[in-house]
């Protein structure tokens, strides 16, 4: 029986995927991943 | 027109995430810092980028499990878990610039190779080794004697830091060439190896490499862009099968984990027994039957 995930399932973990994300923007997370954006990353040119 | 439309998307939406020219300029290194980059793109695309408007997320969560206060990453895997229940590898399929990149280079009329499928199937779970142990693992755990962290995927594996920033920056820059080492050698050697597969097998990088594809390919079950199969239309031609780069069989597993949801299946399918529908119409409609 190939029974399909609900889709009201996905809607409830949506919003706890999106609560989630504000959770880290408010503790300060999106500051690390802008100033890890913004600088040149030695590593992903290989240089470092 | 609808052949070329996912191809003009996929173009238009990687001009978009990458259209800060002025990084393109000859001179001094340099990246966009507006806003925006503290926003991830749904897709593989290096933010050292010069044209790069937003961060790479999978650049973006090993930053944060390698900084020095070993952060849990909520705001990036609440965002990639956010994309994945939305769309799920739809994102591979549509609205990534290096998904794009293979295909094309997979156009180029060269003889094609087929990998055999005892060696093709053990091959695919790479990616999620290569998500667990240089994505997560690897960045979470490991601490140089001054306490600094290393995006061991970034540094030592990924060709699209390669292709979108190191190769331009360095072309750009002469200040940066005395600075290259074996880590450039290395990455470049990586970068060609994976062109030249690209030109001889469909999207190599996504089928066995990629991180984020595997992460991705976890909600394909659940996310709200699925793929059904019509039964009692479906005449098992086989059509879809044949057309799918991917290789699968999407009339016997519409949802596998290597659907990009790339749509060609649908395209050629004779009867329409595929498509992308609401899980909640196709249970209504099974329950009439
Ligand atoms: S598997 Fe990775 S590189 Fe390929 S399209 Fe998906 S996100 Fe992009
Ligand atoms: S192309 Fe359509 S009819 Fe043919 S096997 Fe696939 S789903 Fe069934
Ligand atoms: S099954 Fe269809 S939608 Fe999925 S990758 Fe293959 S051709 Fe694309």
């Amino acid at each position: 029986m190939n029974r399909e995930f609900p889709e009201k399932l996905t809607v409830i973990l949506l919003l706890a995927a999106v609560c989630l994300c504000i959770f880290g923007a408010a503790t300060g997370e999106m500051e690390d991943v802008f100033i890890k954006a913004v600088n040149i990353c030695m590593e992903c040119i290989g240089l470092g | 027109m609808a052949k070329h439309l996912r191809k003009i998307i996929q173009a238009g939406w990687g001009l978009l995430s990458n259209a800060y020219v002025r990084g393109f300029l000859p001179g001094q290194p340099f990246i966009y810092s507006g806003a925006l980059k503290h926003f991830c793109v749904p897709g593989m695309n290096c933010y050292s980028c010069p044209g790069a408007l937003g961060a790479c997320p999978v650049g973006a969560l090993q930053a944060v499990l390698a900084g020095r206060q070993r952060k849990f990453p909520a705001y990036v895997l609440g965002y990639l878990a956010a994309v994945g229940l939305l769309a799920g590898r739809f994102i591979c399929g549509w609205l990534c610039l290096f998904g794009l990149i293979q295909e094309l280079l997979y156009k180029i009329p060269l003889p094609k190779i087929t990998i055999p499928e005892r060696v093709d199937r053990p091959l695919r779970y790479l990616k999620y080794a290569v998500l667990l142990v240089l994505v997560v693992g690897l960045p979470l755990l490991y601490r140089s004697e001054y306490g600094a962290g290393d995006p061991f995927f970034c540094k030592y594996l990924c060709p699209v830091g390669t292709l979108e920033a190191g190769v331009p920056l360095v072309l750009m820059n002469d200040m940066l060439r005395p600075a290259l080492g074996w880590l450039f050698r290395w990455k470049m050697l990586l970068l060609i190896v994976c062109i030249l597969a690209s030109i001889l097998i469909y999207r190599p990088f996504c089928k066995y490499i990629c991180p984020l594809g595997a992460f991705y390919s976890l909600f394909r079950k659940m996310s709200l862009v699925r793929m059904h199969v019509d039964t009692d239309a479906c005449i098992n031609c086989g059509a879809c099968s044949k057309i799918c780069g991917m290789r699968v069989d999407p009339h016997l597993a519409p949802n596998s984990a290597e659907c990009i949801r790339c749509g060609e299946c649908m395209r050629v399918c004779p009867v329409n027994a595929l498509s992308f529908a609401r899980a909640a119409g196709k249970q209504e409609k099974a329950a009439v039957h």
